[in-house]
C-alpha cells in the first residue's frame, strides 16, 4: 500500500472543466471518500489518479513516483465501478482468479488458490465459488467485483460508487464489512460517492468537491462540525441543515449574512415564537416542520413529545453556524 | 372524501395467492401506506380498491357503499402511477384538461377547475408548455394535476417518487404532504421505502407474503411490533434480535439473557424455548461497568450519533449512542438496555409475546 498525493491536477474536457487545481494527500492506509454532487468532478479525479485520462496540468504522486507518463497497468491500481462487470462465462473463483493470471503479475498457481480462498471468506462468498458469476444475486455479484480487487495487492483501490446499485440493506451491511475489509488490509483507498452516508460512516478523510474544485478536506466529524462554507455544511447532515437570514435571531456576529442551524441544534422553550407546522414520526425520533417569520425550519423531537400542528414552540439556535453574503465561514 | 372500508379480501392469480384475507380500515381524509418488500401483495391491495383487479372473494366499501366488483370507472378514484404517463402531444393545460373535457364538463368550468388546481400545485408559469421539456419534478406535479382536477373521492399512488433520486424525492415527498393536508383528500399510498411510510403516513399497513402483518399509525408500528418481520423491517438500523433459549412466565418482569437478568415489560403471555429480545438500537446504552458485556466491532459516524457494531454473547447487536461518547474497535464495554421498551417473541412463529407495553396493540391488530 502507499501514500498518493495529487498535485495542482486540472483536467478539461473542451469547455467543460472536470476538475480544476486539485491538490490532495491521501496517506497511506487512510480511507478517503471524495463526496459531491454530479458533475462535481468524482469520477474524473479518480480516472486522472488510474491512468483512465491524462491531466491537463499537475501531478499524481503514487508511493513516491510521478506517474504522468505511466500506464494503468503500470500504476498498480484496481477499480471497482458501479456496475459490476464480471465474465459471465467465468466461475465466481475464475473471476477471482483472473487479475493474478495476468502476464504481468505472473502469479504461482497455488498463490493464487490461497488469495482467492482468503478473499472469498473475508467477502463470505467461500461457498458460491464453483457458481458460474451469472448465478448470484446482485449483492454477490457486486462483492465478487470488490474481491476482484481485493485479491491483489495494488498501492490504491479506487472505487466508484460500488454500492450504490444495491438495496438499502444490503449497502448498510456492505458499509460495515468494507469499512472493517480496509482496516484489516491496512489498504489505502480512494472511494466516491453522492451518498453522505457513505462517506461519514466509512472515511478517515472525506474530500468535498464542488465544480471540480476541493473545498474542503478533513475527518467526517471536522466536515461536519466544522465546514468552511455553507456549500460544505450543505452537504452533510440529514434532515439538511436550515439556513436563515441572520437577522431571524438576534446576536450574530457583524457580517453574517446568513446562518446554517442543523435541525439538532436548536433549543425548545425560549427564544423566537414558531409554528408547529407538521410532525414526522420517525420511530426513533419526531421531525418537526416549523414555521417561523416565514422561513421553514426542521428540528427533530423526543418521539414521546407529540406537538399538535398549529402549536406555538418557542426556539433559540444552539451553536449557529455564521456564513459571510459569499457563503464563507465567519468564525 | 371518503372512508375505505377492506374486509376480508383475497386475490388469487391461478395458483399464486397474491392477497390473504386481509381487513383494515382508511379512515376519511387520512394518508395511508401501503408498505412492504416487492412481491408482498401491496400494489394488488392498491389496485382491488382501484378496480384495476377484481378480488377473488371480499369487500370493498369506498364511503358506505360496497364496489369490489365495480368498474373502475363507477369508482370516483384517481390513480397516480410511479411513471407519470402524460399525453406527450398536448401542452399541460390540454393533460389537465382531459379528464375534465372527456366527463362532458363545459370549456368554462374546466378553465376554472384547471387553473385552481394549477394554483395548488404551483404550476401556472408552464400550462401552455408542451410537457415534453418538462422537468422531473414539473412532469410529476402535472400528473398529480391530472389526478386532482376530478375531486375524486380517493387517490391511489403506487410509488409515485420511487423514480426520482435521493434529494428530489424528500422534497416531493414534503410537497406532496403538504398537498394532501391542504385538501384533506383520502389518500392511498404504495411505497417499500419504511422511511418514506413514516415520514409521510398517518397509518401504515405492513405487508409480507399476501399477509397484513401489522396495521397502525408509525409511532405504534415502530414502538410495538407485532412481528419479527416488522419489527426488522421498520428503522434503520432495524431492531437488534438477541437470541436466548429459555423459559418466561405469565406476569414475568425480567429475562435471564447470558446469564445475567434483564428487566422487560411486564408479560401477559408465558412462553418458552427459543426466544427472541428485540430491542432497538437507541434503547441500548454502553458504559464501562456492567456485567453484560460485548466488544466493539465497529463504529459508524452520523454526526450527532454514531453506529456501533457490537458482538454480544446473543448474536451481533447495533446501538445508536451520541456522537461524543468514544467507544473504539476491539474494545469491551457493557451494555443495558431500556427494559419499558422492550419486546419479546417467539423465534419458531416470529410473534411478538404479549406485555403491558404492546397490549392494547396486539388485540386490536
Amino acid at each position: 500500500m502507499a501514500e498518493v498525493v495529487l498535485k495542482n491536477l486540472s483536467k478539461s474536457f473542451g469547455s467543460e472543466v472536470g476538475v480544476e487545481d486539485i491538490s490532495m494527500t491521501i496517506p497511506d492506509g487512510a480511507f478517503v471518500v471524495l463526496l459531491g454532487p454530479t458533475g462535481a468532478g468524482k469520477t474524473t479525479t479518480l480516472r486522472l489518479i488510474s491512468g483512465l485520462e491524462t491531466a491537463d496540468q499537475g501531478e499524481v504522486w503514487i508511493d513516491g513516483r510521478n506517474v504522468g507518463s505511466e500506464t494503468p497497468a503500470q500504476r498498480d491500481v484496481a477499480m471497482v465501478f458501479q456496475q459490476y462487470s464480471l465474465y459471465p462465462h467465468l466461475t465466481v473463483r475464475d473471476n477471482l482468479a483472473f487479475p493474478l493470471k495476468s502476464p504481468i503479475l505472473n502469479t504461482p498457481a497455488a498463490e493464487i488458490t490461497r488469495k482467492v480462498d482468503e478473499v472469498a471468506s473475508v467477502l463470505q462468498i467461500s461457498h458460491k465459488l464453483d457458481n458460474k458469476a451469472t448465478a448470484l444475486s446482485g449483492g454477490e455479484m457486486q462483492r465478487v467485483s470488490i474481491g476482484r480487487a481485493l485479491v491483489r495487492d495494488p498501492s490504491i483501490y479506487l472505487m466508484d460508487e460500488p454500492l450504490s446499485s444495491l438495496d438499502a440493506k444490503l449497502r448498510t451491511d456492505l458499509r460495515v464489512e468494507l469499512k472493517r475489509i480496509q482496516a484489516s488490509l491496512g489498504a489505502t483507498l480512494l472511494y466516491v460517492t453522492h451518498d453522505q452516508i457513505e462517506a461519514m460512516t466509512m472515511a478517515t478523510h472525506v474530500g468535498v468537491l464542488n465544480e471540480g474544485r476541493l473545498v474542503q478536506f478533513g475527518t467526517p466529524r471536522d466536515i461536519y462540525e466544522n465546514p468552511n462554507s455553507l456549500y460544505v455544511a450543505s452537504r452533510l447532515g440529514l434532515p439538511r441543515i436550515n439556513v436563515l437570514p441572520a437577522d431571524v435571531f438576534s446576536g450574530m456576529p457583524p457580517g453574517t449574512s446568513q446562518i446554517g442551524l442543523r435541525p439538532e441544534h436548536i433549543a425548545q422553550g425560549d427564544g423566537q415564537e414558531a409554528e408547529v407546522l407538521r410532525v414526522e414520526h420517525l420511530g426513533d425520533q419526531n421531525r418537526l416542520h416549523l414555521t417561523l417569520k416565514g422561513h421553514a425550519i426542521t428540528t427533530i423531537a423526543d418521539p414521546t413529545i407529540d406537538y399538535a400542528p398549529g402549536t406555538m414552540l418557542k426556539i433559540a439556535p444552539k451553536n449557529p453556524l455564521c456564513f459571510d453574503p459569499h457563503g464563507n465561514r465567519i468564525r | 372524501m371518503a372512508q375505505i372500508i377492506i374486509k376480508n379480501v383475497r386475490k388469487e392469480f391461478g395458483d399464486f395467492t397474491a392477497v390473504k384475507e386481509s381487513s383494515f380500515t382508511i379512515e376519511d381524509g387520512e394518508f395511508f401506506m401501503l408498505l412492504g418488500p416487492s412481491g408482498c401483495g401491496k400494489t394488488t391491495t392498491l389496485r382491488m380498491i382501484a378496480g384495476l383487479e377484481l378480488p377473488t372473494s371480499g369487500e370493498i366499501y369506498l364511503d358506505g357503499e360496497e364496489i369490489s366488483q365495480k368498474p373502475p370507472s363507477q369508482r370516483d378514484i384517481a390513480f397516480v402511477f410511479q411513471m407519470f404517463a402524460l399525453y406527450p402531444h398536448m401542452n399541460v393545460r390540454k393533460n389537465l384538461s382531459y379528464p375534465l373535457v372527456s366527463q362532458g364538463m363545459g370549456r368554462k368550468d374546466v378553465r376554472a377547475k384547471v387553473d385552481e388546481v394549477a394554483g395548488i400545485l404551483g404550476i401556472h408559469d408552464i400550462l401552455n408548455k408542451p410537457v415534453g421539456g418538462l422537468s422531473g419534478g414539473d412532469r410529476q406535479r402535472v400528473a398529480l394535476g391530472r389526478a386532482i382536477v376530478r375531486d375524486p373521492k380517493a387517490f391511489m399512488m403506487d410509488e409515485p417518487l420511487g423514480a426520482l433520486d435521493a434529494e428530489f424525492r424528500e422534497h416531493m415527498s414534503e410537497e406532496l404532504r403538504a398537498l394532501h393536508d391542504r385538501m384533506g383528500a383520502t389518500t392511498v399510498y404504495v411505497t417499500h421505502d419504511q422511511l418514506e411510510a413514516m415520514q409521510m403516513g398517518d397509518k401504515i399497513v405492513v405487508m409480507n407474503n399476501a399477509v397484513v402483518e401489522q396495521f397502525g399509525t408509525p409511532q405504534e408500528i415502530y414502538d410495538k411490533p407485532a412481528t419479527m418481520f416488522v419489527a426488522d423491517f421498520i428503522g434503520s438500523p432495524s431492531m437488534n434480535f438477541l437470541n436466548f433459549n429459555g423459559k418466561v412466565g405469565d406476569g414475568a418482569t425480567s429475562v435471564d439473557l447470558g446469564g445475567q437478568s434483564h428487566a422487560v415489560p411486564r408479560q401477559s403471555q408465558g412462553a418458552s424455548g427459543d426466544l427472541v429480545f428485540g430491542v432497538r438500537p437507541e434503547h441500548i446504552t454502553l458504559s464501562d461497568s456492567g456485567s453484560y458485556r460485548g466488544e466493539v466491532l465497529a463504529s459508524e459516524y452520523l454526526g450527532t450519533t454514531q453506529i456501533i457494531t457490537l458482538a454480544t454473547p446473543n448474536g451481533e447487536a447495533k446501538a445508536r449512542i451520541d456522537s461524543t461518547q468514544v467507544a473504539r474497535v476491539g474494545e469491551q464495554v457493557s451494555l443495558s438496555f431500556n427494559a419499558p421498551k422492550v419486546t419479546l417473541f417467539d423465534k419458531s412463529s416470529g410473534h411478538a409475546l404479549r406485555s403491558e407495553l404492546n397490549e392494547k396493540v396486539l388485540s386490536h391488530g
